[in-house]
């Protein structure tokens, strides 16, 4: 089997950062990626990404290209276009590549998966012409794509405004923007402001971006309540309860987002612990002061270990490079110490604006845990909220349970888009406030793999 | 009616030639094939093999599923995965593909 001494996963901020400090340091890092350049979703194409896009994209964009540059300068190795299928507590990790399945090895591994848009089942969420607000992104960054014909922006988080903003200087038409945020919110993150303050940048960037779409006369709502998506074959229009009053807006594209959560699937197959961020209502790993998750070896970085942000990701990973770099014995602890502590510092000044953020942009708990009856909460397998509240009541206790008897987070996705909201229902049915009930079981292959890519598995020889 | 998605303009862009259902079109190199169907004007990549709903690429980075194709006679291949290649033949998948039930 190939063996290497360290192995991280993902290439986005945490990832480079984090094989670049430890390549630095001495150590043979491999840097494995599921995108065909580095960069992760946040820094998408940006190596090659034309420069007038690039503009428009904004400098927190092109600060990607420093990232990338500083991880193609160090000894790191990169294997990109490569899909994880399985990591267990050994370390050993399973990889499709060109369609042919493998296992590789690493004394450490980091894991630097970042984080994927919290999927928030609503009616007619699954009717072609509804995307994430993500996804509208990656369609500008890595094809130039823009809305040609009108779009609507709903949910909740700062990525609405963003999105909109870059719309609005590609001269999209916005059709609206709707905040599902509730009112209240407002006055539950007052509290964080003094704090978030230190790091205002953020803050002004938020305001600056409402103001000139305002000023630009594109129609905001705030206090969305009861949104639906229509339409027959594909979406027609988004239907909605503000002021009191239902609401009609025809779009045929409709970009929806709810905040992002770790992308855990990875750091869950391999048997690390996680609890539940009552703040972040997500599932994040444990893990120490220096990253290391609850299994010897395997280290989890970035939003993978919970939200932060591209900034802290840069610095997380920087750090866990310098902790890879001691266990490996390439620096004792003093070294590493004296090494990480500049990163320290500028994460934790970093992070004082995400406890303003979580409550400014904290879901209702109504739109996590209480679809109406009639929406498909399991894409794949195409499961409602009513079949799975009638699979509660007749015994079904969990997440699990539930899943064996509906089949929910069993087709291609497996259960990436269903298990936050599958676990929230459950919870809120069994009042279950601290989510004891738990998600689903995360089971290798994590992603689909044929019989075919299975027996011819190329496990290699075993070094004996 | 205009199309769902555009492109912007980019005078230095390289064009890849590829069929969707066996139609030529060509796209821009670098574009995942989901990209490439959305700029092409397609609403929808597939039907479910369940209810036999039409539905169409959802996240684009590979996490939902709502994108499989078949790219060059292999079913189930998440488009927005992967990248155009110059004479790729990609087809909308309806319900469970075949031979894959």
């Amino acid at each position: 089997m190939e063996k290497h001494e360290l192995i991280v996963i993902g290439g986005g901020p945490a990832g480079l950062a984090a094989a670049t400090s430890a390549a630095n340091a001495g150590v043979e890092c491999l840097l494995i990626d599921e995108q065909a350049t580095p960069g992760g979703q946040i820094y998408r194409a940006v190596g090659t990404i034309p420069e007038k896009r690039a503009t428009l994209l904004g400098p927190d964009y092109q600060y990607g290209r420093k990232l990338v540059d500083q991880f193609n300068h160090s000894r790191a190795s990169y294997l990109s276009s490569t899909t994880l299928w399985n990591l267990n507590s050994q370390r050993q990790i399973g990889i499709l590549r060109d369609g042919k399945a493998s296992l590789i090895s690493a004394d450490r591994i980091i894991i630097a998966t970042g984080a994927m848009e919290r999927p928030v089942p609503f009616p007619g969420w699954t009717l072609p012409g509804v995307m994430s607000a993500g996804a509208g992104q990656i369609l500008l960054k890595s094809s130039g794509l823009v809305p040609g014909n009108g779009v609507v922006l709903a949910g909740i988080g700062p990525l609405l405004l963003l999105l909109a903003w870059q719309y609005l200087h590609a001269g999209v038409k916005i059709h609206a923007i709707l905040d599902m945020s509730p009112a209240g919110n407002l006055w539950r993150a007052l509290p964080y402001l003094p704090g978030a303050l230190l790091a205002h940048h953020y803050i002004l960037k938020g305001l600056r971006y409402q103001l000139q779409l305002k000023l630009a006369g594109v129609k905001f709502y705030s206090g969305v309540t009861e949104f639906h998506a229509v339409g027959g074959d594909t979406l027609e229009a988004v239907e909605f309860t503000h002021r009191g009053g239902r609401k009609r807006i025809d779009t045929q594209l409709l970009l929806s987002h709810f905040g992002v959560i770790p992308d855990s699937h990875l750091s869950r197959c391999a048997g690390c612990d996680h609890s539940w961020d009552p703040n972040q209502l997500c599932w994040r790993p444990v893990a120490d002061m220096w990253d290391n998750s609850s299994v010897d070896g395997i280290a989890i970085v970035g939003d993978g270990a919970g939200i932060g942000g591209a900034v802290a990701a840069r610095h997380a990973g920087r750090i866990a490079g310098f902790e890879a770099a001691r266990a490996l014995g390439r620096m004792d602890a003093k070294q590493r110490d004296i090494a990480a502590r500049k990163d320290q510092g500028w994460m934790r000044d970093d992070l004082r604006v995400r406890p303003f953020l979580e409550a400014r942009f904290h879901p209702p708990a109504e739109l996590l845990s209480a679809p109406p009856d009639e929406t498909i909460v399991c894409r794949c397998e195409e499961v409602n909220a009513g079949a799975i509240r009638t699979a509660i009541h007749s015994g079904h206790q969990d997440a699990n349970q539930v899943k064996f008897l509906t089949r929910c987070g069993m087709g291609p996705c497996q259960g990436r888009q269903c298990d936050n909201a599958v676990s929230q229902i459950v919870a809120r049915e069994l009042g279950d406030e601290k989510m004891v009930s738990g998600g689903y079981r995360i089971r290798p292959p994590i992603r689909p793999l044929t019989i075919e890519q299975l027996a011819a598995l190329d496990a290699g020889a075993d070094p004996k | 009616m205009p199309s769902t998605f555009i492109r912007l303009e980019d005078p230095d862009s390289r064009w890849v030639n590829i069929q969707i259902d066996g139609k030529a079109t060509r796209a821009r190199e670098g574009d995942s094939v989901a990209a490439a169907l959305l700029a092409a004007g397609l609403r929808s990549c597939r039907t479910t093999p369940i209810s036999g709903k039409p539905r169409a690429p959802f996240c684009m980075m590979g996490v939902c599923y709502e994108c499989l194709v078949e790219i060059n006679g292999v079913p189930n291949r998440q488009s927005c995965q992967i990248t155009v290649q110059e004479g790729m033949q990609i087809r909308r998948q309806i319900g469970t593909a075949e031979g894959y039930s």
